[in-house]
């Protein structure tokens, strides 16, 4: 291998794309360090596939640079993607295979394929070899593009929505593969999704996007150290949400009102008394609301 | 060792390590016993093994663990300093919980004083004899 271990798998600088006048990914700049699994968080429409697709050239940086192993995936396909493990959103295996034939089929194209390891995740996730892909249920689909993904035990492992409309026990399957990958080898997953309490649980580091803007990323520990739940109260209610400086998010009614809040705490605690309350309870945020407040925060435009 | 992991606020390493510092606290985790390895508890409750890792570290800076070389990691003998804080923790809770019924019953403290007290000496048949 030519890339050092510290170098990162995936290197985003300033990458912008635009569909038509709708501009998808603004300025997006990235590291993803080898070895750790990367959450992309935010919601539907907020560009995380169009990274993604970035990520594997299947679109080329409009301006911008995306470097993944070190390579262009624009211009080396080959020495890009056969090292990424993929499952797409919408999961697109040809239907008119049985699944052993899918897995013959799809072991053509990697080398270093692992039939032992095929074998042992198709028992696992209970997929009859003699069942044609257009006859698995949705949970069963997904298995078999994760199966495929994992098969080749791929450097970097890229999940898109993984857990979509899934239920619990496939979604057991998607988080027990993302732990194992990065247990076992040191391999590296991104993996996008707008379940947090799943983000909250694997991720050691991640961004949150909105509107093709990266609006927060760190590692999940920092993230969590930072953001606050306050308790406000205020002993004469104010009748609409006092604007506190350094709160993200304020919601609430009557003398309590709760705060999201990212460190700044003597600034806020000055703003909390200046407005005529107290701070009565102090807990961690949820990723949960911070990604709810930082959406607030997109959609008005504080902070 | 059952833990249970929750995602509404406290980063999950501190959850696994309050909940080790609980459980040998009250006796169900005894010393010397073994604590399952990292990547075994990582798929035991679904999180990231970085995340336990850390947890482990956090137990054995507070001497409630100890790492043995190419063995694995163990309840520590001595006891950890924090355990008499952690078993006092334990009740914190619970008395706050009963001064606040105490309260809505409209029971005043020094009765609920009393009333521990009858209840303490009830408990010990012989001494009342």
């Amino acid at each position: 291998m030519n890339v050092s271990d510290q170098a990162p798998v995936i290197e985003i600088s300033g990458l912008s794309r635009k569909f038509g006048q709708k501009l998808a990914l603004n300025q997006v700049s990235l590291k993803i360090p080898r070895g750790r699994v990367f959450g992309l968080v935010g919601g539907n429409g907020a560009g995380k596939t169009t990274l993604i697709k970035h990520i594997l050239g299947l679109l080329k940086a409009e301006s911008g640079s995306v470097r993944v192993f070190g390579f262009d995936p624009v211009t080396d396909p080959v020495a890009v993607l056969s090292r990424i493990g993929y499952l797409s959103e919408n999961r697109d295996l040809p239907p008119w295979m049985r699944v052993d034939e899918l897995l013959r089929y799809t072991q053509a194209f990697y080398p270093k394929w692992d039939p032992a390891y095929a074998e042992e995740l198709r028992a696992q996730f209970g997929l009859d070899p003699a069942a044609k892909i257009k006859n698995l249920s949705r949970g069963e689909n997904a298995k078999a593009g994760l199966l495929l993904a994992l098969a080749f035990r791929p450097e970097l492992l890229l999940l898109d929505e993984p857990s979509s409309g899934l239920d619990p026990l496939v979604r057991r399957d998607i988080l027990e593969a993302i732990i194992r990958t990065v247990a076992d080898e040191g391999r590296t997953v991104l993996f996008s999704s707008h379940l947090l309490e799943e983000v909250e649980r694997v991720a050691d580091d991640l961004a949150m996007v909105f509107a093709g803007e990266v609006v927060l990323t760190g590692t999940l520990d920092d993230i969590k150290d930072a953001h606050h739940r306050l308790i406000l109260h205020f002993e004469s209610p104010p009748s609409i949400a006092p604007k506190v400086p350094g709160v993200l998010s304020l919601t609430g009614s009557g003398r309590e009102w709760t705060a999201i809040c990212n460190g700044r705490r003597p600034e806020v605690l000055a703003g909390v008394v200046r407005a005529g309350g107290r701070i009565v309870a102090e807990a961690p945020a949820s990723l949960e609301e911070i990604f709810v407040a930082r959406a607030g925060t997109k959609a008005t435009g504080k902070e | 060792m059952q833990l249970h992991i929750t995602t509404d606020g406290l980063p999950i390493y501190l959850q696994i390590a309050n909940q080790v510092k609980y459980l040998v606290a009250s006796g169900r985790l005894a010393p010397g016993e073994e604590v399952p390895p990292i990547r075994v508890l990582a798929h035991q409750l679904l999180v990231n093994p970085n995340t336990v890792a850390r947890a482990y570290l956090e137990l054995e800076r507070a001497g409630i663990v100890v790492k043995r070389h190419g063995s694995g990691t163990y309840i520590s003998d001595q006891g950890s300093p924090l355990a008499r804080k952690e078993r006092l923790k334990i009740l914190y809770q619970r008395v706050d919980a009963l001064l606040a019924e105490a309260a809505h019953l409209q029971v005043a403290p020094e009765d609920l004083f009393k009333l521990i007290q009858e209840r303490q000496q009830s408990m010990q048949p012989e001494e009342n004899k």
